[in-house]
């Protein structure tokens, strides 16, 4: 693959999530805030997608509407061509690392969603995707004595047990320092090669979308259109000091109107 | 000298036992000093302790109290934690009930005496729906604020995970709002404790809060009358240590700060 040349997403792959001029308006004390604006975006089959975009923009008002918390004022949302309309173990949110039961162990919370397996299935689920994410020897363990990368990471096996086809992970290394938040991106880059999910991954954080993602939705501020798609054509494990990361990235901050200069 | 340290090991038991000491003493002096005849000293109360024990008077009277804590205080919970956690899961049904919940709760279940008396007449069941009265509105409104203030993202979770209503109810809400329930029924068993014993020196015949009334009435016996009140803090302060116990299980644990 060139390094130089932008690469559009083959044409051969299936869409997976569609969403269809997508607008929300949020009523609240007799006032009206237009939050989402005519948004539109398919996400391919196993795809990774990034939504970029200033602190309350409405990237994750959008996330929670395809998750099916949340239903459009207009517009629709569909997955696999089925209208979204609740939430669905098809597609697991992923929230911060306070969005694991403090009060379930390891095992409890990576066991969550497969109550309706049979026991030793389900043991066996929960064994795989403990070593998956690199928490053996805690099996046993509350949330509560876990560090905050070791809990997303918990959360991120809670989500993946049940089989989703899609992720949708809402700012998922944002309480993280900033080493553990490198490695989690490593990891979770490990886990997608791995299991191939469709992932969509809110983030305001511009290095962080373009190392993870094959395209990255910048977003603007409120009411919230698309702004520019821009396609990620580097192969994993990418190179972040190489020229055309860096051509990306400096794309990106001025398209957001950001100078990098501190 | 550092404040924040730990207190030592031999500190622990050193100041509260130096304290009680001193407590005994003053309480000693002032009862020879001031030449009382009616407030027993602490010897006359312990030997009071010993003469109640001999006659078996004290046994038979702590399990009539603690089955009727335990029968109302029961009660309390059966009724009180489904409906607290149904008004709590259902804000529409809490906004009916409350207004009617806030106007019973801050009635002193003492002044139903009266009232639980024509229901039940003098007897073990008054005394049970007193204790049942002072321990039933704490637990429900723990529970309601216990389920309301669980956080959107477990319930988010719950619901992505296909929990139906009752699933979501039992396997989220509940775990969430438990560490809160427990502080509920932790203040609802003090209150019974609490009850059991002006219940006792009204509606029934047996009992701490009667055996206190009770050795006033008949001679004067303070020395019996202050045993049966030590007797009655002691038992509440075992039964609260034995409560908090609960909240050292590890699956409610996260919900509690522990000193150390």
């Amino acid at each position: 693959m060139s390094l130089t040349q932008p690469v559009s997403v083959p044409a051969a792959v299936t869409t997976k999530l569609s969403v269809e001029h997508v607008s929300m308006v949020f009523e609240r004390d007799g006032k009206s805030t237009h939050v989402l604006n005519d948004i539109s975006l398919d996400v391919g089959d196993g795809e990774f997608v990034c939504l970029l975009g200033p602190s309350g923009c409405g990237k994750t008002t959008l996330l929670n509407a395809m998750a099916g918390f949340l239903s459009p004022t207009s517009g629709e949302i569909k997955v696999s061509g089925e209208v979204v309309r609740k939430p669905d173990p098809r597609r697991i949110f992923v929230f911060q690392e306070r969005g694991v039961f403090p009060w379930l162990t390891v095992e409890g919370n990576i066991g969550f969603g497969l109550s309706k397996l049979p026991r030793l299935e389900r043991e066996k689920r929960v064994a795989y995707y403990v070593k998956m994410v690199g928490l053996e020897g805690f099996e046993k363990t509350y949330p509560q004595e876990l560090s905050g990368g070791m809990k997303q990471r918990l959360e991120v096996a809670r989500a993946l047990a049940v089989n989703p086809d899609m992720l949708l992970l809402d700012e998922p290394f944002g309480a993280l320092d900033s080493i553990t938040r490198l490695i989690m991106r490593g990891e979770l880059l490990r886990i997608w090669e791995a299991e191939r999910k469709t992932i969509v991954f809110v983030t305001h954080d511009i290095d962080e979308a373009v190392q993870l993602a094959d395209r990255v939705v910048v977003m603007s501020a409120r009411p919230a259109t698309i702004q520019q798609i821009v396609n990620i054509d580097i192969t994993h494990p990418r190179d972040i000091s190489s020229p055309r990361y860096l051509e990306l990235r400096d794309g990106i901050f001025q398209q957001i109107g950001l100078a990098h200069k501190v | 000298m550092n404040f924040l340290s730990e207190p030592r090991k031999w500190e622990r038991f050193f100041w509260p036992i130096l304290a009680s000491a001193l407590l005994l003493a003053l309480w000693h002096y002032s009862v020879v000093w001031s030449g009382t005849k009616v407030f027993p000293s602490p010897r006359e109360v312990l030997n009071g302790m010993g003469d109640l024990l001999r006659h078996h008077v004290l046994w038979r009277d702590i399990v009539d109290s603690l089955r009727r804590v335990a029968a109302g205080f029961g009660a309390a919970v059966v009724l009180g934690v489904p409906l607290g956690l149904t008004l709590g899961w259902y804000p529409a049904a809490n906004q009916v009930v409350n207004p009617v919940m806030q106007l019973l709760r801050p009635i002193s279940p003492i002044a139903w005496i009266p009232v639980a008396i024509i229901f039940f007449g003098v007897g073990d069941r008054a005394a049970m729906f007193l204790i049942f009265l002072g321990a039933f509105f704490p637990i429900v409104v723990a529970c309601i604020s216990g389920v309301s203030n669980v956080p959107s993202v477990f319930r988010r979770a719950g619901r992505n995970f296909g929990l139906t209503a009752p699933q979501l109810l039992a396997k989220v809400l509940l775990p969430a709002a438990l560490p809160q329930i427990l502080i509920g029924l932790r203040i609802a068993l003090g209150i019974a404790w609490l009850v059991v014993v002006a219940a006792e020196m009204i509606a029934v015949d047996s009992g701490l809060g009667y055996l206190v009334i009770d050795s006033r009435n008949s001679g004067k016996r303070y020395d019996l009358v202050v045993a049966a009140i030590l007797m009655i803090g002691v038992i509440g302060l075992v039964l609260d240590l034995a409560f908090r116990r609960l909240e050292k299980l590890r699956s409610v644990r996260w919900g509690f700060r522990f000193e150390s």
